[in-house]
């Protein structure tokens, strides 16, 4: 999931033909103010962050001049937007509002097709609006092959009673929001609001995009988003600095697994048998020992991990490969932890002669992850 | 009898001179997997383990009449060649490709639809019918010839699972391996429904995670179809919070994301046992499939 800024998806959606209102970008209280008087007031100053519902947490402003964009513009640099600082403002222009519509370009899994969200209901969460009034949500999917077509978008216009004279701009402004989502990769594009003006133009007052992070590689100038962690988790942040990704999950008892659904069983089992699972790490498929030494240490070094418990099923994954960076990091660390290993399939009979021959270390071998999982428990629970 | 895959399945290895493609068309060749040819663009001509290596799937799926085709060609080169072997008439495409991004499943997905042919993963272990046919990436000891159908959409978990099973006595007829991506080609209704039909198939053991619905389509499908085989299922992520996500699922609609409760509520709700840890699949097999 790579979330755009607003400006970033504002002019994306120029780029592909959907309306938006003038704005500019400022770093500064001056650079804010000075946008702001080429943009016109009355003005919108706008935190450009991540998080969700910043316009309740204070990071949308409406400003009618210059003294009120100065007050304005420094508390928003000077403050966090749930938790964000605030790097960069928007000024947009202020734009009169006839009606506010909801659109949005998604992913539907079921249907393996984007699928159009669109209700004349906007300004408010879709997901509220699927919950109170669920038939006032038009939905249209697209064929992949065949692509978007004005008809479909002027459809649409009608089933949500918009003025004849705004259907064909409305299906421009779905077809710009299509085209931007296959070219781009996104898993969503949404403007909430859509808003209706009293001249009858269709003006995106919000633009959020959120890209394919698999796909990043065809958009090279949204690739620095990847090493963009926002966690709150030190050891998350950890595990990224080292190029391991990681779920923490705040409990004592290390886990590393390869594949999500083994890792996230050996984490239930560990939960069953009373233990609090410290963290959630899949290797993947095919990790090789330099790989497996990082993850490890990763969890050797964090003070709240007492032992470490790992679950490896070999198939691509070969367990002699996964012993070898077991005792790669062993032997780097002078921190002793327990470290308990289920190691079956895959040159199963190597990997076990290689922890076997490991000196020095707390480590335990089992057969069964069931066992391993009550011993990981356990251990736990009398050490301090 | 099985499901899928079978002694007549006829597979082309797309991406067979890479490292993975040709590492496993070796493993499946010793299967026994009729492989029938490789591809790989530029090196046409050449053999791999015996194969004969075409340039385009095209080719290779014509003259060998295959009717399967399993890809392992790299995330950002996978689109063309699948859609050409769909293309080319393939019935099967097995995607073993992790890290496709998801609007070039759906293009694939969707072309497969319009031609009859079924996708299965991407990101996928792949399918075997034990003792016929391997087109996957599965370490073959954990499975065994036998009557029970296994679906799932984890790797390494099917392997767990099925190796208990095979150490129980209670051999598989299929094992679906149906990839951990939002976007799948086959879901388990889709595999439902083929072993419904089944008589080698006397029961099945659906292997979930949380994330997605694909377990609660599952069970009202079971419900909607009396579903007369015995389920068990077992669903991965119970302690996982809910505002995290791991791994799998991505950032895509449709109706929310299942947690561990709404899923396996959904199984209860309808008769598929379901089981607290990955072992007790088995034991409960043992149990029910008699």
């Amino acid at each position: 999931m790579t979330r755009l800024y607003e400006y970033e998806g504002r002019s994306l959606f120029r780029e592909y033909g959907i309306a938006v209102p003038d704005f500019e970008t400022a770093d500064d209280v001056d650079g804010t103010l000075r946008a702001a008087e080429r943009v016109g007031f009355p003005a919108l100053i706008k935190a450009q962050v991540l998080v969700g519902s910043r316009g309740k947490a204070g990071g949308v402003v409406l400003v009618g001049g210059r003294v009120e964009a100065q007050k304005a513009a420094s508390a928003m640099f000077s403050s966090r937007i749930r938790g964000e600082p605030v790097s960069k403002i928007m000024i947009s222009h202020y734009v009169d509002v006839e009606q506010e519509l909801y659109l949005s370009l998604a992913l539907d899994r079921s249907t393996a097709s984007p699928v159009f969200l669109a209700s004349p209901l906007g300004g408010v969460d879709i997901e509220e609006t699927a919950k109170t009034n669920p038939k006032a949500i038009v939905r249209q999917s697209v064929d992949l092959t065949a692509g978007f077509t004005a008809s479909q978008g002027r459809d649409m216009a009608r089933k949500l009673s918009l003025l004849d004279e705004v259907h064909s701009t409305f299906a421009q402004v779905c077809g710009g929001l299509y085209s931007l989502m296959t070219n781009y990769d996104a898993d969503l594009v949404e403007i909430n609001p859509l808003a209706l003006t009293p001249d009858h133009r269709l003006v995106a007052l919000d633009a959020k995009v959120i890209l394919n992070d698999e796909a990043l590689y065809r958009h090279p100038e949204f690739r620095d988003r990847e090493s963009r962690l926002t966690s709150d988790s030190e050891l998350e942040k950890l595990a990224h600095d080292k190029g391991v990704r990681l779920v923490d999950l705040g409990g004592d008892i290390g886990i590393i697994g390869n594949g999500a659904g083994l890792t996230m069983a050996t984490m239930d089992l560990v939960k069953i048998s009373g233990g609090s699972p410290a963290d959630f790490l899949d290797i993947g498929g095919g990790a090789s020992a330099e790989q497996f030494e990082r993850c490890l240490s990763v969890l050797l070094d964090y003070p709240r991990v007492k032992l470490i418990l790992i679950n490896v099923f070999g198939g691509i994954t070969r367990c002699d490969d996964i012993a070898a960076g077991i005792r790669q990091a062993l032997s780097e660390h002078t921190v002793r932890k327990p470290v308990l290993v289920r190691l079956v399939g895959t040159n199963e009979a190597r990997g076990r002669e290689i922890v076997d021959s490991i000196r020095d270390a707390e480590i335990e071998y089992f057969a069964s992850a069931d066992e391993a999982a009550e011993r990981a428990a356990q251990l736990a629970r009398e050490k301090p | 009898m099985t499901v899928l895959v079978d002694a007549e399945t006829r597979v082309v290895v797309q991406g067979i001179t890479g490292k993975q493609g040709s590492f496993h068309t070796k493993l499946m060749k010793d299967y026994g997997t009729n492989v029938v040819a490789g591809v790989s663009p530029g090196k046409g001509g050449r053999e791999v383990w015996g194969v004969p290596v075409y340039d385009s799937a095209k080719e290779a799926i014509r003259a060998h009449n295959a009717n399967a085709s399993i890809l392992y060609v790299p995330a950002p080169f996978a689109l063309e060649p699948s859609l050409e072997a769909i293309d080319a008439g393939v019935k099967l495409l097995v995607i073993i490709t992790e890290g496709i991004p998801p609007l070039d499943t759906m293009r694939i997905i969707t072309a497969a639809r319009s031609k009859g042919a079924r996708v299965v993963g991407p990101n996928c272990p792949g399918i075997i019918s034990p003792g016929l046919s391997k087109v996957g990436i599965m370490p073959a000891e954990a499975f065994s010839r036998g009557t029970i159908g296994i679906m799932s959409r984890s790797g390494t978990l099917t392997y767990e699972i099925a190796w208990d099973m095979t150490k129980a006595g209670m051999g598989q007829s299929t094992v679906a391996g149906l990839g951990g991506d939002p976007v799948m080609g086959t879901n388990f209704s889709d595999v439902l429904t083929l072993m419904r039909q089944d008589p080698g198939t006397t029961g099945v053991v659906i292997i979930g995670e949380i994330g997605g619905d694909d377990e609660e389509r599952c069970a009202r499908f079971i419900a909607d179809t009396s579903f007369d085989k015995p389920a068990i299922a077992y669903v991965a992520g119970r302690s996982a919070p809910r505002e995290k996500r791991m791994g799998h699922a991505g950032a895509i609609i449709s109706g929310g994301f299942g947690d561990y409760s709404t899923k396996v509520a959904a199984f209860s709700d309808v008769g598929v046992r379901v089981a607290e840890r990955p072992s007790d699949v088995a034991r409960l097999a043992k149990s029910l499939f008699r």
